[in-house]
This record gives structure tokens, C-alpha cells and sequence, in this order.
């Protein structure tokens, strides 16, 4: 077992829960998106939030000459660009979970290379997914305001960076409770600091609302079709890697008792 | 019953990598895919790197439903 077996599993799983995550969105989430972008069309002009932040949703008919605009057909938005998407995003989280698995293996307790890839994986998607999604949820095309992105993504992206930072102290200190008070402390006390810690920065971060007259039924679809495209793309990287790691450590324990065979002989 | 509670835990061993192993893949690898991660979930919103918006249109889709802020 090594970092570079460990980072090529990785990266392939991490493909395949890419390939996954597009079907589920593909399947589940398109419909929301183009019933959202059908909303955006047809308000009058101003009606929504998004009335003028210079982003277009592809259509050849909007006469929109604006320099270095390009526009993407919806055609492609909804297949290849989504594609693309879904892959990038699981081969790079594959490959960092993969990693992540290495340095973890005969660190948390007496948990098996199994085990404790499966751990990571759990807590990659509670502290990179689930929680930001709690706080900041997924909008639609239509919901949200141009004037606005700059703080969101900035709030969004900084609430994941501080959510993965407290998971990762959050796990150390369970490690340590678990040595002295078992494992039960451990995961309790570990988990425990992570809600609280989440719980605060969430109640101090500001509330983002810029949903306005959009329908309430195809906003919960819509992000009930995110939330399990995220829980598809983990999911299967969790799965995966905790298979393929399984036969990786299962292999090299066989090696290790063949060389040990082969010296007592 | 008693002789149950005497009973150790037996020790089993666990190999484990060494950091200083993993730390050149970690650096260079966690690099890259946090650029990946940049381009398909943020560039061109906020922040854009390069200017246009090409690279937020044709993942468009795939940012709202991962969840990202778009626009």
C-alpha cells in the first residue's frame, strides 16, 4: 500500500462516481433546471432578481452582442457541459479522498484500511457537501441575484474551507478521546465538536433568501435533485474506495505472510 | 462469566504510510484538484480567471446542481 496506489484508485473511482452523478442529474435534476430557465423566460423584464447580471441562459434570439459573452446552447449545457462537470469534480474528490484515505490508514484506531476509508468518505460528504448544503442550499437558474454572487460565493466557499478544517480537528480529537476513553467517547465527543462548532458558524453567517415569487415545488425538486446528485457522487466514491482498498489491503497482507512463509522455510 | 471480562483485545496491526510518503503526492495532487474544483465550481462568477464567460456557460448545469453558488 502507497500514496501512488492509493491516489490511481482514487481518481478512477472517483471517475466512475462522476459518471453516476450525471446520470442522477441527468435524469432527476434536467427537468428542474429547464422548468426554472422556461420561469427566467417568461417573467417580464425586471420581474425576477436576475434581471441584468450579464449572464444568459443560450438562446440565439436574445440578440446579445455583449463582448466576451459566449453562449452555450442549452443543448449542451444539459449533456456534455453537465458532463464535464460531474467528472471533473469526482476525479479531483476521488483523488483528494484517496489520499486523504492513505494518510488515514493505521491512524484512527484500530479501524481496518476498510474502515477507515469508509469513515473518511462519510465525513468528506457531511463537511463538504451535506453541511454547506444545509446552510446555503442549491438555487435554481432564476433564483439568486447577480448583485449578490460575490458575497455567496464567498460565504459558500468559505463556509466548506471552515467546515473541512473543524471535521479534520474534529476527527483528531476523537482519535485522542478514543485512546484513553474509548470509542464510544470518541465519536461522540468528535462528532459532538464538529455540530456545535458548525451549529455556531451557521447561526453567524448571514442568511442568504433571494427566492422571491419563485414556485415552492420546483424549488424542492430542484434541490432535492441536487442534494442527491451530491449524495450519488459520495456515495459511489465512498463505495468504491472502500471496495478497492479492501482487496488493495487484503493483497498486501497476503504478500506480507507469503515473504514471512518463504523466510521461515 | 468473569473470565470474559480478562479477555485482551488482541492487538491487531495495522500498517500505515508515512506522512513524509504522502506529502509530496498530497501537495501536489491537492493543488491540482483544488484548480479543478476552482474551475468547474467558481471561475467566471466572482472571480474570473480568464475574463469571458465560456468556461461558467458550458458548466453551467453542472454548478447548480453540485450545489454552487452560479449567479
Amino acid at each position: 500500500m502507497t500514496a501512488r496506489s492509493f491516489l490511481v484508485r482514487g481518481l478512477v473511482v472517483g471517475l466512475l462516481a462522476g459518471l453516476a452523478s450525471f446520470l442522477v442529474a441527468y435524469t432527476v435534476g434536467e427537468p428542474q433546471v429547464d422548468v426554472a430557465i422556461s420561469l427566467e423566460e417568461s417573467a417580464p423584464a425586471g420581474a425576477t432578481t436576475e434581471a441584468d447580471d450579464g449572464h444568459t441562459h443560450s438562446h440565439a434570439d436574445d440578440g446579445d452582442a455583449e463582448e466576451g459573452v459566449t453562449e452555450v446552447g442549452r443543448g449542451t449545457q444539459r449533456t456534455w457541459g453537465l458532463l464535464t462537470g460531474t467528472l471533473a469534480v469526482g476525479v479531483a474528490l476521488g483523488g483528494i479522498v484517496g489520499l486523504v484515505a492513505a494518510a488515514t490508514v493505521g491512524r484512527l484506531g484500530r479501524l481496518t484500511p476498510r474502515q477507515s476509508t469508509a469513515t473518511v468518505s462519510a465525513i468528506g460528504f457531511t463537511s463538504f457537501a451535506l453541511v454547506p448544503f444545509l446552510k446555503y442550499p442549491a438555487t435554481p437558474p432564476a433564483v439568486g441575484s447577480g448583485d449578490t454572487i460575490g458575497d455567496r460565493t464567498a460565504w459558500y466557499f468559505g463556509l466548506v474551507l471552515l467546515s473541512v478544517v473543524v471535521a479534520v480537528l474534529a476527527t483528531l480529537v476523537a482519535v485522542r478521546l478514543a485512546e484513553t476513553y474509548g470509542a464510544f467517547t470518541g465519536v461522540v465527543g468528535g462528532a459532538g465538536l464538529y455540530v456545535a462548532a458548525m451549529a455556531l458558524t451557521a447561526l453567524l453567517l448571514p442568511t442568504v433568501n433571494e427566492v422571491g415569487a419563485f414556485p415552492a415545488d420546483t424549488l424542492w425538486y430542484f434541490r432535492l435533485s441536487s442534494l442527491l446528485t451530491l449524495a450519488t457522487l459520495w456515495t459511489a466514491i465512498g463505495v468504491g474506495l472502500t471496495g478497492v482498498v479492501g482487496r488493495l489491503h487484503e493483497r498486501s497482507v497476503a504478500a506480507q505472510s507469503r515473504r514471512e512463509l518463504a523466510a521461515s522455510l | 462469566m468473569s473470565s470474559a471480562v480478562a479477555t485482551p483485545v488482541p492487538e491487531v496491526e495495522i500498517p500505515s504510510i508515512p506522512l513524509a510518503e504522502i506529502a509530496p503526492w498530497a501537495l501536489f495532487f491537492g493543488l491540482l484538484g483544488t484548480l479543478v474544483l476552482f474551475f468547474i465550481s467558481a471561475d467566471q462568477g466572482a472571480i474570473s480567471l480568464p475574463a469571458g464567460t465560456a468556461i461558467h456557460e458550458w458548466v453551467h448545469d453542472g454548478r447548480h446542481l453540485l450545489g454552487y453558488p452560479c449567479h
